[in-house]
């Protein structure tokens, strides 16, 4: 093997890794964000058993954790295909738009696969208040708007944080998945390398690596903030 | 009509794939998963220790890297490709993917009956030795079974993400559900259609693992049922007096 990591170093790799790795963490933290919004919503709706929406957030959660997400990527990528690029052609930008296009559809997929996922945390953090809490706010004449912002949102967002932590991580790797439909983040600038170098076991090894670091890391954060979310209770 | 006298076949053709993926990287990886439960929670620092890291490396990397590092990587290196055993596992798209599903499933579910092997009661074992039993009958009378119960829920939702897993092998070739699914929305442009046919095929299968698991379930906590029945009336009559 005479590439070694001196090879590796000059030809530029070496950034180009490292912009991918950034496109693969904006790529994650637009979804997780996008995700947990959708998981808020959708988890009210599933815990207040709010009639006909929650019909369809059952739906939507049992499609999307049931069905493989490289199948939910291509039905966005390909349903939206043609219709992006005629309203691109039509304002005529279609070289600048051509990867932010693939960034945007890349969130609104990993961004419903983990707003799936966050919706059962929720749900299940929900479901862990206990009855009596809610009752005593309402029985002290709170109204329902502070029932939440003070007695339901602070706890359910305490015990949501492991749940949320284990969401995050699958959003992390589930991002890799986008890079078959081309946008360049991680998975696909090493997939690019190792073609253009012909040594694809030390291009994938680093992108696993990479991905290990970004893991590793965001467990140890996680690891902090619920930390702090348990010191709060106690104090 | 026709898109679906079109489609279903081909995707039914895939489905089997799916199924027999399925299948040979479960059988393998929850042996080898087990296998790894019982070394992280051996004695022995170095066994626990290769355990640990390779639970973390695997669980903390996407399983199309792995996939990737597998099928395109390792050809790469002369001692996998002189060894025959070996380059007949890595030169074939499907082989591959098992191997990688296997080794991935492995790593989550030695978490998983680690979880349950530590939740058996410290007593129970201590009775099967003051019982005289060897340690091989202990683990398969006593632990096993106790862990196993524990365990089945989650491995339940393991058993799902190895079904959706089986999708990425698509990308090196393996045409199963999602590979005919892809070809056929690029030839038909009835993309919408074909996922949901797609979509239907695994939500079938994921409801017979999921029924096969409750019943295994239930056939496990057979006795809980029974002391449920026996237990509520003398509940009730104790309310009662």
């Amino acid at each position: 093997m005479e590439f070694g990591l001196l090879q590796f170093w000059e030809a530029g790799w070496v950034l180009a890794i490292l912009r991918g790795a950034a496109v693969t963490v904006a790529v994650g933290l637009f979804s997780m964000v996008a995700g947990i919004i959708i998981g808020i919503v959708c988890g009210l709706i599933k815990w207040a058993k709010i009639f006909p929406l929650s019909l369809l957030v059952d739906g939507y959660t049992s499609v999307v954790r049931g069905v493989p997400e490289l199948l939910v990527i291509y039905l966005l990528f390909f349903s939206s295909v043609e219709f992006v690029t005629r309203i691109v052609t039509a304002f005529g930008y279609t070289q600048a738009a051509e990867s932010g296009y693939a960034f945007v559809i890349a969130v609104i997929a990993i961004g419903a696969i983990s707003g799936a996922y966050s919706t059962e945390v929720v749900r299940g953090a929900l479901a862990s208040i206990p009855d009596g809490h809610i009752e005593a706010a309402r029985a002290l004449g709170l109204s329902g708007r502070r029932i939440f912002r003070r007695i339901i949102a602070p706890q359910m967002l305490r015990i949501a944080i492991p749940g949320i932590n284990n969401v995050w991580q699958t959003t992390i790797k589930d991002t890799a998945l986008v890079s078959v439909v081309g946008l360049q983040e991680l998975l696909r600038i090493s997939y690019i390398g190792a073609n253009s170098t012909r040594h694809p076991f030390i291009f994938y090894l680093i992108a696993g690596g990479v991905y290990l670091i970004i893991t590793l890391v965001s467990q140890a954060g996680f690891d902090r903030v619920e930390r702090l979310a348990r010191l709060r209770t106690r104090g | 009509m026709d898109l679906i006298q079109l489609a279903v076949p081909v995707l039914l053709k895939g489905l089997w794939v799916t199924v027999a993926l399925t299948l040979i990287s479960v059988l393998i990886g929850f042996n080898l998963g087990l296998g790894l439960a019982l070394m992280r929670l051996s004695s022995n620092a170095f066994l626990a220790g290769f355990a640990k890291y390779y639970s973390n490396m695997f669980r903390g990397t996407p399983l199309l890297v792995q996939i990737f590092i597998f099928y395109y990587g390792l050809g790469e290196i002369g001692l996998v490709r002189d060894n025959a055993l070996l380059w007949w596992v890595i030169s074939d798209g499907s082989r591959c993917a098992v191997l990688a599903l296997a080794l991935n499933t492995a790593a989550y579910t030695s978490e998983i009956l680690r979880g349950g092997l530590m939740s058996v009661p410290l007593g129970l074992v201590e009775a099967a030795q003051a019982c005289g039993m060897s340690r091989l009958l202990r683990f398969r009378r006593i632990e096993f079974p106790l862990a196993i119960r524990q365990a089945l829920p989650a491995y339940g939702n393991e058993l799902i993400l190895v079904v959706k897993g089986t999708s990425l092998a698509s990308t090196i070739t393996v045409l199963e559900i999602t590979g005919y699914a892809k070809r056929l929305m690029s030839q038909t442009f009835a993309i919408f259609e074909i996922f949901a046919i797609a979509g239907v095929l695994y939500l079938v299968v994921n409801l017979v693992l999921i029924a096969l698991i409750r019943s295994v379930e239930r056939y496990l906590m057979r006795h809980e049922a029974q002391s449920k029945r026996v237990s509520r009336p003398q509940l009730d009559q104790s309310a009662a007096a």
